[in-house]
């Protein structure tokens, strides 16, 4: 039997017994998703969407407490918005774009996102992952109600897990006992202590990391402005390493303290003890509610292989970061952008097996971007010897007065989505002179449009399928969607994100909105060409 | 660029006076502290990163 439900902050998927549980035969499934995180819940929305099965599996019945991931990135609500929860998130998120770096009482640092024009999405927004979790599983219900095949089931926990070369079979707990069930392929996002990783012995390489941080989410009407504020050594009594306090929804505040190695960690999870802290961070008598706390440490880790056969991983599941620069949950919801249509691909017989190697081919080299941005943004936050604290220490002590040493200061790199520049599905640039940012295997950039009639950005014509965008220049006869656009058309952000110098391009941007490949102009052939590397049918 | 290790320094006594006596009065800790920021300092200042890579073998 699974144990008691944890507590939730909405119960998005209560346990109900389904057909499956009772009859003899084992149902069988194309894919099965475990864990209904905001990684699951992405990959599932986007495969039933394109009209592949997908079922999760997740062991509890909705989304937990705290805050945990908070700060989404512009690529994470591009995706958002392609599978119909991005307005959702808008609409509940705070918008920031000023952090303010301090070195005991003092500024020393601060910067500005400086979002460009002719987005939708702005850089970053702040977020309780619960929302994200909701307004996630709130699309995948009208996906339902629309006769996507898409089912999540609470209170499903996964005991077993074997494979053979044809499919993958799965023993599943529920409060009413024990089921079998089988998949083609089986996606493992539950998470950083994933116990499907565990069920198939794999393990991870990297680096564990002992400092402890405290998370506090505190609720108060404060008159702070709405920007990320980092100390290093804050001047408080405690003499925690680093501080955070930054702004998420309903008036929560997000508190971080980094307490150090050694801690008894029971004693500093007393309320006392944690509003004490506080009541010293804060200004003087600043009233709050404590709503929500935790003690954590970080790995910045990864697992030699994402795909095992059958089964593959994907978010904290696949790798760890450290929390300094918001990627975590980003990277793994990219994750889940990079596999979604790879699987429906090659469930629905129209690209090789292959085609979902390429899955690690492209995701392990964001992953290991990611660990060595948090890795290094560790190494600074907790000096690990006493040179590197030495080092450390001068670049914060010379920040104030010298501008040089700013971009040292390393409070987090924050997420950027990563460019797929050696994957084999890539075909190589034939516009190097068009700008560097939207070079195949870039993430496409998004640009408003001038289009009379039907106002809006580029983002919204690409919606998870293959789509060519032809700039002055006609698309050759191949039946995919095509947005055309000819100079009066073409916005300024349009220009300086595609063309650059060049007086026209034809852009071939696969489902995930990256792009595959970019041309002057090209024949159906060299079209045709590209697309079957694209669907990895062809050895580049 | 190839780093310059010939003399380049004029007066290099006076220099090397000036450098201990940057050092003059503090402890180890603080001494270290201010070896590191001159570091830092240098290093910026030369900015070229073949240049740095190379100084940073020489020295090791």
């Amino acid at each position: 039997m699974s144990g008691q439900p944890a507590a939730l902050t909405h119960i998005l998927y209560p346990y109900a017994p389904v057909l499956a549980q009772s009859d003899r035969a084992p149902h069988h499934h194309p894919v099965i998703v475990i864990g209904a995180g905001p990684v699951g819940l992405t990959l599932a929305l986007d495969l039933a969407q394109k009209g592949t099965p997908a079922l999760i599996l997740d062991d509890s019945e909705g989304a937990g407490q705290g805050s945990r991931a908070i700060c989404f990135s512009k690529r994470t609500l591009e995706i958002a918005d392609r599978l119909g929860a991005g307005a959702a998130m808008r609409a509940k998120g705070v918008v920031w774009n000023v952090g303010r770096v301090f070195h005991g009482p003092s500024e020393i640092y601060s910067f500005n996102l400086l979002p460009e024009d002719g987005h939708r999405n702005p850089a970053f927004l702040n977020l309780q992952q619960p929302y994200v979790e909701k307004f996630l599983t709130d699309a995948l219900r009208t996906a339902e109600a629309a006769s996507h095949p898409v089912e999540i089931r609470g209170r499903n926990t996964v005991t077993a897990l074997t494979q053979s070369d044809t499919h993958v079979t799965l023993t599943i707990d529920t409060p009413d006992g024990p089921y079998t069930a089988t998949a083609d392929y089986v996606i493992a996002c539950d998470g950083a202590r994933s116990p499907t990783r565990a069920m198939l012995d794999l393990g991870f390489e990297g680096r564990v990391f002992e400092d402890n941080f405290l998370i506090a989410d505190v609720r108060m009407t404060a008159p702070f402005p709405t920007e990320r504020w980092f100390w290093f050594d804050p001047p408080l009594s405690a003499a925690p390493r680093s501080a955070l306090l930054h702004k998420q929804p309903d008036d929560i505040w997000r508190i971080d303290f980094q307490l150090g190695r050694d801690i008894d960690r029971a004693a500093e999870l007393a309320p006392d003890r944690i509003r004490q802290r506080i009541d010293e961070f804060l200004p003087h008598s600043t009233a709050y509610d404590l709503v929500w706390t935790s003690i954590y440490t970080f790995q910045c880790r990864r697992m030699a292989a994402f795909r095992h056969n059958r089964v593959l991983f994907a978010g904290d599941a696949a790798h760890q970061v450290s929390p300094f620069g918001a990627r975590g949950a980003n990277s793994g919801i990219q994750d889940a952008d990079n596999l979604a249509w790879k699987l429906d691909l090659v469930l629905k017989g129209h690209a090789p097996d292959a085609l979902l190697d390429t899955y690690h081919a492209e995701r392990a080299p964001a992953a290991d971007e990611n660990i060595l941005a948090s890795t290094r943004a560790t190494d600074f936050l907790t000096p690990g010897s006493a040179v590197s604290k030495l080092f450390r220490n001068a670049v914060l002590s010379l920040a104030r007065d010298h501008p040089f040493a700013r971009p040292m200061v390393n409070s987090g790199r924050l997420s950027t989505p990563s460019t797929y520049d050696t994957s084999p599905l890539i075909t190589p640039d034939a516009l190097p002179g068009a700008p560097s940012r939207a070079r195949p295997g870039s993430p496409c950039p998004d640009a408003d449009l001038a289009l009379p009639g039907a106002p809006g950005y580029l983002l919204d014509h690409l919606r998870g399928t293959f789509t060519l965008l032809a700039l002055n220049t006609t698309a050759p006869p191949v039946p995919i969607p095509t947005l055309s656009l000819t100079d009066h058309q073409i916005t300024d952000a349009f220009r300086t994100r595609f063309l650059g110098p060049e007086v026209r391009a034809l852009y071939l941007i696969r489902p995930d909105q990256h792009i595959a490949a970019r041309w002057p102009d090209a024949s159906a052939d060299t079209l045709t060409r590209a697309l079957a590397r694209a669907k990895g049918q062809t050895c580049p | 660029m190839p780093l310059n290790t010939q003399p380049n320094i004029p007066d290099p006594d006076d220099f090397y006076d000036a450098l201990l006596g940057a050092h003059e009065g503090l402890d180890k800790d603080q001494s270290d502290a201010l070896n590191a920021r001159l570091i830092l300092i240098l290093a910026n200042h030369i900015g070229d990163r073949d240049i740095l890579r190379q100084a940073l073998a020489a020295a090791r």
